[in-house]
């Protein structure tokens, strides 16, 4: 491995309250993990599960969804889907493998940009900790072929022939 | 056999349970016509074909193949290339080829999880030497080869390209004569790659007849722990009907006898994965919480209702798991101790 791991996160930030916080954090000349690469959409609750699995497919270390504070949307009630869909959507991801940390989802309103600051960088060194995910390479690597499978065989093997000894 | 001027038909089961292959004959009298339209080259479950006879036929002999089962092992993966070299046209037949099925829910777990289970920790296993399958052998006559068995389980159109998907756990029937008629009748069929054939276009909720209301859950119920009320939609009941991410054709059987819908014709047109599809609509019925709760109480209560959803993955994939965004888990490797101790 040659470059260092810099955990990549994908940041998903409502239009009318978080990607304006990572304005403010901007213009506040704040000085937080340039870690996240954000993608503005209109609401939180536009987030649909599809695109956090597909970031993570596409070599995502972590996603990260935020919103207006429940009470605050824009469209009334997004950002309560969104919550219900990030809850169970943590859930099953622990059953992929995937640990709840990778998905994180914040409220950060427009004047916020430091809970948005903070939230990307504890978020960061979350993800430096757990160390790289690579989904295509590690997970899907090897296209299911007999390369794991052989190895895990080889392995048995081995336990096998101890046992036999025992 | 050959020489009769009939188009030749094939079909072919890998990693699946045989249902395809019931389901075909279900189609009752009507399997007599496709007796007689069709020359049977190479069907193992109902006539005497060995993989040397369809190893001589030239290349696109074959009319019409269909290729049942997932492909588990480099037996059915080597079966899948020959087939498709063999076969003018090959179709995906069932949820198995189509998307992976029950065999893919496989893909949670690890080879080695899976042979510790079925070859060491099953309670009526008695194999006292632990011996587990090997590719290889050596025996006094030389070296045993059987098929490797893979650590993804995949669809057929991962392995070789596929003409047309039947879907279903199995197909229906009167969906299956249907398609075999059109081949038979020589009417054009829709343009190849891996085009669905044999099922509708709209969701199962259209063809269920159970009434619909405004849907809030406050909780899930498996099926053996409810009595479903009849003749009330089933996701309303808080029973995870599959119905609003499932492609229709089955006409609803499973909603119309009281179960929910376990999403076996995969999901509609242009959508990737059905379970993140389940998974959003879910979180639009699930209703609980109001706006003027606090945040954190408000997360602790949607907390609280998708904790009686058991196995959510298992569920909301479980005929889609090799055709989802991910595939499969993640498992350390070396960790995988779920197959239990040594």
């Amino acid at each position: 491995m040659s470059a260092p791991y810099e955990p990549v996160i994908v940041g998903f930030l409502c239009n009318w309250c978080s990607y304006r916080a990572a304005d403010l954090a901007g213009t506040a000349r704040l000085h937080y993990a340039p870690n996240m690469r954000p993608i503005r959409v209109m609401c939180s609750g536009r987030v649909e599960p599809d695109l956090v699995l597909k970031a993570f497919r596409e070599g995502a270390d972590g996603v990260l969804i935020a919103g207006c504070h429940p009470g605050e949307c824009h469209y009334i009630e997004g950002n309560l889907k969104a919550l219900r869909r990030y809850v169970l959507l943590r859930r099953m991801l622990r059953q992929w493998g995937i640990e709840p940390e990778r998905l994180q989802l914040v409220w950060a309103s427009a004047s916020e940009g430091t809970v948005l600051a903070e939230a990307v960088n504890r978020m960061t060194e979350q993800l430096r900790a757990l160390g790289p995910l690579r989904w295509k390479q590690t997970v899907l690597g090897g296209n299911g072929h007999p390369s794991i499978a052989t190895s895990v065989a080889a392995a048995v093997e081995e336990a096998t022939a101890m046992t036999e000894e025992a | 056999m050959a020489g009769n001027g009939k188009p030749k038909f094939a079909m072919y089961w890998a990693a699946s349970c045989g249902g395809c292959e019931i389901a075909v004959l279900n189609i009752g009298d009507k399997i007599l016509a496709v007796d007689e339209a069709f020359d049977i080259a190479f069907w193992p479950c109902a006539a005497d074909f060995k993989v040397k006879d369809v190893e001589s036929y030239p290349d696109n002999y074959i009319d019409l193949c269909l290729f049942n089962g997932a492909i588990r092992t480099s037996e059915n993966e080597e079966m899948a290339h020959l087939l498709r070299r063999k076969s003018k046209v090959l179709v995906a037949f069932g949820s198995c080829a189509h998307e992976g099925c029950i065999p893919a829910l496989a893909n949670l777990t690890t080879s080695e999880a899976i042979f510790q289970a079925a070859y060491i920790n099953s309670i009526s296993t008695d194999n006292p030497k632990r011996v587990l399958p090997q590719p290889v052998s050596k025996v006094a006559e030389g070296e045993l080869h059987i098929p490797v068995f893979y650590d993804r389980v995949r669809a057929l159109d991962q392995v070789v390209p596929v003409d047309y998907v039947i879907p279903g756990c199995p197909p229906e029937p009167p969906q299956i004569w249907a398609v075999l008629e059109a081949v038979v009748s020589g009417a054009p069929l829709p343009a190849p790659g891996s085009t669905i054939i044999g099922a509708g276009k709209v969701a199962v909720c259209d063809e269920c007849p159970l009434e619909k209301h405004e849907k809030t859950i406050t909780r899930f119920y498996r099926p053996h722990e409810i009595v479903p009320e009849p003749g009330i939609c089933l996701l309303e009941q808080g029973i995870l009907c599959m119905g609003p991410a499932t492609r229709s054709g089955c006409g609803a059987r499973c909603p119309r006898a009281n179960m929910r819908c376990e999403g076996c014709y995969g999901p509609l047109d242009d959508v990737e994965d059905q379970g993140a599809r389940m998974l959003s609509a879910l979180a639009s019925v699930v209703g609980v919480g109001n706006l003027r709760d606090e945040e954190a109480k408000l997360e602790h209560m949607i907390e609280e209702v998708m904790e009686t959803l058991a196995d959510p993955a298992g569920t909301l994939y479980r005929f889609s798991m090799a055709h989802s965004l991910l595939q499969r888990a993640r498992v350390e490797m070396g960790s995988s101790s779920q197959g239990g101790t040594q």
